[in-house]
């Protein structure tokens, strides 16, 4: 109990220190760029008083040490910028105030979110299931036509973008089939049937693409795995293949696949950026590309973080898991 | 000391020779292999002879022709966008630019690019992980940490955002090259560096060493002839990762600025006319689809042969 502890901790200062890395790194390359964020919110025309006191009441007056930590404590106890009736309060939690859309990055990202998690979900669920499924079978049928004709499908999968599978797919069951709605998104919460509806084109290109990838992964791995000495031995103690494949090999696919898909859930989280820009849908990427356009600092800033705090994240339960799962992790 | 160490032959074991020559003969045998390389070789004429492709059809990726387009919703006038004998694939909507000469000259910028990457990415993480892994101690750690942090990083969501912040005063090429290659490396030498560290304790660098060869000396005549076969994959796969990174960051408009011809910001541009002229969207797609794919097929067959458990026998 006590070495679990100790490895669970050692791990979450590790999240914290890469998190902390990475929230650096952005706001320095943020800050070395030449782009003046107060030039944008400054109006026309923008005259040096003007300007200097736009930089004074977003705090880029100050040294940039002393803005990074602003960032920082902001985030524990909260802001204030500017004074008296003017005074902008982005309470704790404040991970940054886009002055550009008068709102805290953190309730931006809110309202953004709900969309990014539905897209994910549902789509790494088919992904995961689609994708573990046609590579264990592609191994136990390792060869023949079914191996074969699977493999080439993922080929296409693994080469093809994101947003030309959206696009054709749009093409084909929105336009020519008149099948599917091609962009919008409707609140689960309002209508769970349209919900889903309006999400199903970017599940299947999400998951399309996502499984070409699990399911070469995992035929690989089943290939390994059934080489081992235990499948032999489980054989030879005359199991049913049924329970050789089901309740052995296939627990030994699993770990690294877990593994990849905890990663791949995470950074899908922090916005799946293309996919959001072909169907149109609100989520967090489509607010990054906004911010991008407009250059919302602020919003870049704080969404870039929020992406890493969810890959970190997705890193520190695969290795307390992994640690859980297999024994042999924990000695290193 | 080159004298001491490589008397009269190479002082290479027998492996690493072999290991090349299993490469090419497996691939011998590798029809789909043989297809991408073709395909490849295609592609990069295309690339090269871009403007020549273009002057064969009397055509250049930059001039208007406003009077091919239908007048009623903008898009290329007559069959599949305006296909003829002038204009092969068409023109493209809004502007009438010839479609043919964009794509053939967005195979420059995609390759460029992705060539150039790839060069940046697999130098830098050989160089790194072949040190850290020989080296080892802080060196080795210092390496390890930031491989771990920078695989650890939305990598497109930063690039999106460098890509918005940085000056104008820089070549976006440029640019594209070194944030997609500075982004690239981990991968390589993540592999690089579990490969030198079997290699490190094999009798042969042992030898090296115990007869005085330098670091230098070790990881060129005796580390990287064993290391060039995983190299050689990874950049096959690679090459296609950050040609659709290219496009990717291109279709978000963050990459490539226009007039330059770049696939991803056609299909970008082609969002918009879907529904009215598809083949707007098909054919720098296609193009796209075609290069990564070909890749794919390449380094497929290349890991298969150094890899035969999981190999698909085609």
């Amino acid at each position: 109990m006590n070495r679990t502890l100790r490895f669970v901790g050692v791990r979450l200062a590790g999240m914290i220190a890469v998190l902390l890395v990475v929230s650096f790194a952005t706001f320095a390359v943020f800050y070395l760029l030449p782009t003046d964020p107060a030039m944008m919110s400054c109006g026309k025309p923008c005259t040096p008083e003007n300007l200097a006191l736009a930089r004074q009441f977003m705090g880029f007056d100050k040294p940039w040490g002393q803005q990074y930590l602003d960032f920082l404590g902001g985030i524990f106890t909260g802001r204030t910028f500017g004074t008296g009736v003017t005074a902008i309060v982005c309470s704790a939690p404040c991970f940054g105030y886009s002055f550009q859309q008068s709102e805290s990055v953190l309730s931006l990202i809110g309202d953004r979110l709900p969309v990014t998690v539905s897209l994910a979900i549902g789509a790494s669920v088919i992904w995961l299931v689609a994708g573990v499924a046609t590579g264990v079978f592609s191994a136990l049928r390792r060869g023949r036509f079914a191996d074969r004709a699977a493999m080439t499908i993922t080929l296409a999968g693994v080469s093809a973008p994101a947003y030309l599978v959206g696009l054709l797919g749009i093409l084909l069951f929105g336009f020519t089939l008149d099948m599917v709605p091609v962009n919008g998104y409707v609140q689960f919460a309002q209508s769970p049937l349209d919900w889903a509806w309006h999400l199903v084109l970017p599940w299947l290109v999400l998951a399309f693409i996502n499984a070409a990838v699990y399911a070469r992964l995992s035929r690989g791995q089943m290939l390994e795995v059934l080489g081992e000495d235990f499948v032999r031995t489980a054989r030879a103690f005359g199991l049913p293949e049924r329970t050789v494949i089901g309740k052995y090999a296939l627990r030994n696919v699993l770990l690294p696949v877990v593994t990849v898909f905890a990663v791949d859930l995470g950074a899908l989280l922090g916005g799946a950026v293309i996919t959001e820009r072909v169907f149109a849908l609100p989520g967090l990427g489509g607010l990054l590309v906004d911010a991008v356009h407009q250059v919302d600092l602020p919003v870049l800033m704080g969404v870039s973080l929020f992406a890493a705090f969810f890959v970190v994240l997705a890193n520190f339960v695969v290795d307390v898991l992994y640690g859980v799962l297999d024994p042999r992790a924990r000695l290193t | 000391m080159s004298d001491i160490l490589s008397p009269g032959g190479a002082p290479v074991p027998a492996a690493a020779p072999a290991a090349s020559r299993t490469l090419w003969r497996a691939l011998r045998h590798d029809r789909w292999a043989q297809a991408g390389a073709v395909v490849i070789v295609l592609v990069i004429l295309t690339a090269l002879a871009a403007p020549l492709l273009a002057l064969l059809e009397g055509q250049d990726p930059y001039t208007y022709h406003t009077d091919l387009l239908n007048p009623a919703d903008g898009t290329g006038a007559g069959v599949l966008g305006g296909v003829s004998g002038s204009h092969w694939f068409g023109v493209e909507p809004l502007t009438g630019r010839d479609l043919f000469a964009v794509v053939a000259y967005g195979a420059r910028t995609s390759f460029l690019i992705g060539l150039a990457a790839t060069v940046v990415s697999v130098v830098l993480g050989v160089l790194l992980g072949a040190s850290a892994g020989y080296a080892g101690g802080w060196w080795d750690t210092v390496v390890s940490r930031v491989t771990d942090v920078l695989l650890g990083f939305p990598q497109l969501i930063f690039m999106i955002a460098v890509g918005a912040v940085a000056p104008a005063a820089i070549p976006r090429p440029l640019l594209l090259i070194a944030v997609i290659g500075l982004f690239g490396w981990p991968r390589v030498a993540r592999v690089v560096r579990a490969q030198t560290l079997s290699l490190r304790n094999r009798d042969f660098v042992r030898a090296a060493r115990a007869l005085g060869a330098r670091g230098g000396h070790v990881f060129r005549r005796e580390l990287l002839p064993n290391l060039w076969a995983p190299i050689i994959v990874l950049a096959t796969v690679s090459i296609p990762a950050n040609i659709g990174l290219e496009a990717a960051l291109s279709f978000l408009g963050v990459g490539i600025p226009p007039p330059t011809p770049s696939w991803g910001r056609s299909i970008s541009d082609a969002i918009n006319w879907v529904q009215t002229d598809p083949m707007f969207l098909i054919f720098p797609g296609a193009a796209l689809f075609i290069a990564t794919l070909a890749f794919n097929m390449l380094g497929d067959g290349l890991r298969d042969a150094l890899d035969p458990k999981t190999a698909v026998r085609r």
